[in-house]
This record gives structure tokens, C-alpha cells and sequence, in this order.
């Protein structure tokens, strides 16, 4: 028998998605055109409200059988993540319009994703987890190619796909290798089974795909391309939401179903990390495209936060929440930035098109200057937060080689950074930019405000991350 | 006569699944790749998987090996030239294979290092009841789910192909019943030395 209350307990926020999923398919079928500019508002209404739920039942439960179960740390992703896909869904309305690409699909394929997204946040079954990625991932190739008249759109939806669907090859092929050698697909089950060479391939392939799926280094090479060529509101949508869920749930993979073999998989996720935080600083460095500067940003990014994960669960669990929130939120603001970058013809995505912009637009350079700041992880705004924490869990661990990795990698990219400040400060100005939508200058300035606040009262911040974390903690 | 009819079975399986890469025609491979999936469905039936075998034969011979047919017919693909070339790949196409195989062989001994008898219908007269008892009740979750990765599978191809264009004529038969004599005819006096 069903039971009612523990599923909405566990997986409420995912069922609220899925059925709006489904009426917004009904509506878009009986209304057409009508419905589009009406979509974008309900769907970031109803991604809202799924957050809301979330906090209503914070403390999680367990579900069908064991194959979901929700703690206070994945609700923490889970929270973020939603509210994240709803600010970007919120920016994308005007660009699209803009464009002529206005469609109601695109706040589908949104729900759509961040179902994923929660699908695979309240995993604990292998299973269920390859579910909800493909959820995700199929409807993250569609936005990518969504403006599908353009080459370079297409071309990043078609690279991401047959990369993406690499990936979940490799993936699968690892769960199967895990399910043959414990045989079981329960985390719980896998934890507690012995370990077996076999059990470590199977890992290490999982390692692999959940890799790519966080585009970190080796698996990151999609990332710059798909960056560059998707639309840029659909590239504010990837950098933060997915990203987000993805490094929580990978984190969680790591923390509960392979808590048992962790001496294997410290020393993967340390190389991976390195490797990230190295191609991610160097690659930045000779960028001229603003989003596929972002784009190696955030490789640069998911390694910091692999340093945490790196940690293991007691040290790293809540300093990746930190960190990740921290990211997201400057990332909204830098690409509300981008999206603000319009000039007569159209887009421009240029770091040089940024010339003094301080003269033209005082009040969005001064924002994106913080933002900027808050993601080099500079005092004065949140990001600083983020990497004291990460580097404290290091410390805390014992990971002294990957922490000198970390400081250095994040003086590089001090380095590029400042660019786009300099370029914005102290260049000759070049002609206005055309004024952008209220919603999108909105996330800016209030992305640019939430690091500073977050900043100043950093403490309730990190008690509330601590408290979704403690389950991990002996 | 079980172990007979496996040995056979096992047999035409190999064999074809060698044909599939060893045809020349493109089409030939296809062909044996049918076969091939009808003898394990056999196969199947033989440990008692019956409904699994149907579903093969619906699902794989039915659409996915027709699709196949489809795509290989309509691709203009000079095949003789695309084969030039690929002996230099075979030191590759060796060590893949080798993985390939020492992963299956890691992968049976230690099943049967576990000890455990497949069993295709635990707890269950049939196989079809056996799937049928967890489908819709332990596995609903993950039923639901995989509807919904194809209802975006499906909104994706829409957004990615459908184009109205609107010059294309289409039948709309509710509009046509309705018509009267009244929308399609139409009186007009001419008068004498003029056109319309």
C-alpha cells in the first residue's frame, strides 16, 4: 500500500514538479502561443513553491521502498537548486523574447530538469539515481540546442549529447559493475558489503560519469564549447542549479553508498580536484569570451569543491554546501551580467566589450565588481566564506598537497579576474549598453547584495549548513 | 534435451552475432542481427524468462532491428570505401575486445562464486507474474520515471524539429463538414461587356 504521508515527506517537492510538468504540457497543447509569455511566470512560481515545500519537510523521510530517502543535506541542495532554476528561468523570459524564441517548452524542459535534479537528490538507490540524471540530461541537451536555428546552438547541443550520452554509458556500466559485485543497488547495502576489486572498477566508473555530469577535469572538456554555444540564459541555468544538485548528489554517492571503500575514492577525487582546479585557472587565463571564461571558472570551481568532497563527510559535508551556495549566487549575478551585455544588433560576449562600463552604467559595474570579487574568492564578499571553509575541511583532513593546489589556483585566477575588473574600472568606455529587462538587472543587484549580506552575517549562514550536515557527523 | 536445444540455441546465436560484424551488405547484417535476437529470446524462454523472450521479440525484432532495416536502406553510404582502412585499427579493436571479454569472465565467476541459481520467476508461477508483482508497487517510482524521460524525449523532438510553416495546406475536417452553401457560394450579377 501507498503511504501517502511518507511520500510527500520524502519526495513532496519532486511529485509537485512532475504534476505541473504534466498540466503545463496539457496547457501548452489547449492555449499554443498563448501560453508562452504566461509559462515562464508559473513555472518559476511553481519551482518556488517546490522550495517551499522542501523546507516544509526538512527533516526528509524514506519512501517506496527504500529508493528515495531525503536528509536535511540533500533538502539544502534541493532547496538552493530550485530557487536557483527559478531566478534563471525568470532572466531567460526577455532574452528569449528578444530572440523570437519564446516558447512555452522551455519552462517545461526547466521543471523537467529540476525534477531530475530532485530525483537524484532523494536517490539512495542506484536505480532511481540513473533515473533522474537522464531526466535531467535529456532535458538539458534540448535547452542547449534551443535556439535551434543557430549553428553554434545546435552544434553545443549536439556535442553536449553524444559526450553526455557517453558519459551515462560509462556510468551505468559502473553501476552494473557495482550490482554484479554486491548485488544490490541500495546504498545502504553497498556500504555495508565488503569490498571487492571488483566493487572499486565499478566505483571508479561511476567516479567517471558523475564527473563529467559536474564537468570536472578530465571529463571537462565539453564545458567551454557548450558554455560558448548555448543560449546564454540556458548557460545561467546549467552553471548554477544543475551544478549545484549534481556536486551534492555526487558528494552523497561518495559520503553514503561508498562511505565503506573512502581510502579508494579520497585519492580519485584529490587527482580529479588537482586537475580541475589547474585546467580551469591556466584555461581561463587566455579567454576573450566572457562565457567561456565563466566556463573554465566554473571547471576551476567544482575542483575547490571536490577539495571538500575530498575531505570526506565529517569535514567536507557542510563546508560543499557553503561553497556550492556561495558559487551559485555569484554565478547568477555574473551571468544576469552577460545577459545584460546588449548592444545595437544584438548580444556582444566580448570581456573587451566591458570597457568602462563604470562611466556608462555605474550601478551594474559596481555589482558585477563584487560579484566577481565574490567568485575569486577575495575578501568582502561571500565566496571569501566559501574557500575558508573548503580549505578548513582540507586542513581538517589531513590534504595538505591539494590545499597548496588550491591557493595557487586561486592566485591564477585572482589574475583573470582582475581583468574583467580592470577592463571595466579603468578602460577608455566604449558606446552604451541597451537597458535590460527589470528581471535581469534585479538578479544582478540582488545576487551583488546577497554576497555582501551573506558576507557580513555569514554565521547563521554556516550554523544552517552545519545543522543540514550533521547526519554525517559521528 | 534442455541442455540440447541451449547448446543449439547458444550455437545460432554466436554464429549470427559473428555474422552481424562479418557481412559485407550492410542490410545482410541486419538481417542476421534479427536472427540473432530471435535465438536469444529463445534462450530466454529456455530458463523460463517467457515474457522477457516476447518482450525481446516486440520491442527488438518488431521496432528497434525494423528501424534498423530503415536506417541503413536510406543512408547513401559508400560502404566500400568506409572499410578501407579499418585493418590498421585492429590492435585497438584487440585490446578492447580483451577487456570486454575479461570483464564478462570477472563478471561470471563471480556470480558463480556467489553461489546464487538464476531464478527468472522467484516467488511467482510465471515470469510475466513474477514482473508483474513489483512493477507497479516496489518499482513505481522508477516506472512513473522512465514515463517521464520519454514525455521529454518526446517535447524535445517537437521543440528541436516541428516547424509550422504557413503555407502548407492542411484538411481540417470539422471545417469542412461545417460549411454551408451560404460561405461557398456566392451570387454576383455581371454586368454585360465586363469581366469580374
Amino acid at each position: 500500500m501507498l503511504d501517502f504521508q511518507a511520500m510527500i515527506s520524502a519526495i513532496g517537492p519532486e511529485l509537485l514538479l512532475a504534476l505541473a510538468g504534466l498540466a503545463g504540457v496539457l496547457a501548452g497543447a489547449y492555449m499554443g502561443d498563448r501560453f508562452n509569455g504566461l509559462s515562464f511566470k508559473l513555472g518559476a512560481a511553481t519551482l518556488l513553491l517546490a522550495a517551499l515545500v522542501v523546507i516544509m519537510n526538512w527533516e526528509g523521510g524514506e519512501a517506496f521502498g527504500g529508493l528515495v530517502t531525503t536528509t536535511p543535506f540533500v533538502n539544502f541542495a534541493k532547496c538552493i537548486s530550485f530557487v536557483a532554476g527559478a531566478v534563471t528561468l525568470l532572466m531567460a523570459e526577455g532574452f528569449l523574447k528578444r530572440h523570437e524564441t519564446i516558447r512555452y517548452e522551455y519552462p517545461l524542459l526547466v521543471i523537467f530538469a529540476s525534477l531530475g535534479m530532485g530525483i537524484i537528490l532523494s536517490a539512495s538507490n542506484l536505480m532511481t539515481l540513473y533515473m533522474g540524471i537522464e531526466t535531467l540530461s535529456l532535458s538539458s541537451y534540448v535547452l542547449a540546442s534551443f535556439h535551434r536555428d543557430s549553428i553554434r546552438s545546435s552544434e553545443a547541443g549536439l556535442k553536449y549529447f553524444v559526450l553526455g550520452a557517453l558519459a551515462s554509458g560509462i556510468l551505468l556500466y559502473g553501476i552494473s559493475l557495482v550490482y554484479g559485485f554486491t548485488g544490490s543497488t541500495d546504498y545502504g547495502d553497498i556500504a555495508s558489503s565488503e569490498r571487492t576489486i571488483g566493487l572499486v572498477f565499478g566505483m571508479v566508473l561511476m567516479i567517471s560519469g558523475m564527473a563529467f555530469k559536474v564537468s570536472a577535469a578530465p571529463m571537462h572538456v565539453w564545458t567551454p564549447d557548450v558554455y560558448e554555444g548555448a543560449p546564454s540564459p540556458v548557460v545561467a541555468f546549467f552553471a548554477t542549479a544543475p551544478k549545484m544538485a549534481s556536486m551534492v548528489v555526487f558528494a552523497n554517492l561518495l559520503f553514503t553508498a561508498f562511505s565503506g571503500v573512502f581510502e579508494d575514492w579520497q585519492m580519485i577525487i584529490a587527482i580529479i580536484a588537482t586537475l580541475s582546479m589547474l585546467i580551469g585557472a591556466f584555461g581561463a587565463l587566455i579567454q576573450s569570451n566572457l562565457k567561456r571564461l565563466l566556463g573554465y571558472s566554473s571547471i576551476a570551481n567544482m575542483g575547490y569543491a571536490l577539495v571538500a568532497v575530498a575531505a570526506g563527510a565529517e569535514y567536507g559535508a557542510a563546508a560543499l554546501l557553503v561553497f556550492m551556495t556561495s558559487y551559485v549566487i555569484a554565478s547568477i549575478g555574473l551571468f544576469g551580467g552577460v545577459l545584460s551585455m546588449r548592444r545595437e544588433g544584438g548580444m556582444v560576449e566580448s570581456i573587451d566589450e566591458l570597457a568602462g562600463l563604470v562611466r556608462r552604467r555605474t550601478g551594474l559595474a559596481l555589482a558585477l565588481t563584487i560579484l566577481v570579487i565574490s567568485v575569486s574568492g577575495f575578501p568582502l564578499a561571500v565566496g571569501f566564506i566559501g574557500k575558508i571553509v573548503v580549505f578548513q575541511a582540507g586542513w581538517n583532513a589531513g590534504l595538505l598537497p591539494l590545499l597548496i593546489v588550491l591557493v595557487l589556483s586561486s592566485v591564477l585566477a585572482f589574475g583573470y579576474y582582475l581583468r574583467i575588473i580592470l577592463v571595466m574600472w579603468v578602460k577608455e568606455p566604449v558606446e552604451r549598453f541597451q537597458p535590460v529587462g527589470s528581471t535581469v538587472a534585479l538578479s544582478v543587484y540582488a545576487a551583488a547584495a546577497a554576497c555582501l549580506v551573506l558576507f557580513v552575517f555569514a554565521s547563521p549562514f554556516l550554523e544552517w549548513a552545519t545543522q543540514a550536515s550533521a547526519g554525517f557527523i559521528q | 534435451m534442455e541442455l540440447i536445444a541451449f547448446y543449439i540455441l547458444a550455437a545460432i546465436v554466436t554464429v549470427s552475432a559473428v555474422a552481424v560484424i562479418a557481412a559485407k551488405n550492410p542490410v545482410h547484417s541486419v538481417l542476421w542481427l534479427i536472427t540473432a535476437f530471435f535465438t536469444s529470446a529463445g534462450l530466454l524462454v529456455l530458463i523460463g524468462a517467457e515474457f522477457l523472450a516476447m518482450l525481446l521479440v516486440v520491442v527488438y525484432v518488431g521496432a528497434v532491428a525494423v528501424l534498423f532495416l530503415f536506417v541503413v536502406m536510406m543512408l547513401d553510404v559508400d560502404f566500400v570505401e568506409l572499410k578501407q582502412g579499418t585493418l590498421g585499427y585492429w590492435p585497438f579493436a584487440a585490446l578492447v575486445g580483451v577487456a570486454f571479454a575479461a570483464e564478462i569472465a570477472l563478471v561470471t565467476f563471480a556470480r558463480s562464486a556467489a553461489g546464487d541459481e538464476i531464478n527468472a520467476k522467484p516467488g511467482a508461477a510465471t515470469n510475466a507474474e513474477a514482473i508483474g508483482q513489483v512493477m507497479y508497487t516496489e518499482y513505481l517510482l522508477l516506472f512513473q520515471m522512465s514515463g517521464i524521460i520519454l514525455l521529454v524525449a518526446m517535447i524535445g523532438a517537437i521543440v528541436l524539429t516541428l516547424r509550422h510553416k504557413p503555407h502548407v495546406k492542411r484538411q481540417n475536417i470539422a471545417k469542412q463538414t461545417a460549411r454551408t452553401r451560404k460561405d461557398a457560394i456566392r451570387r454576383i450579377d455581371v454586368e454585360s461587356g465586363k469581366g469580374l
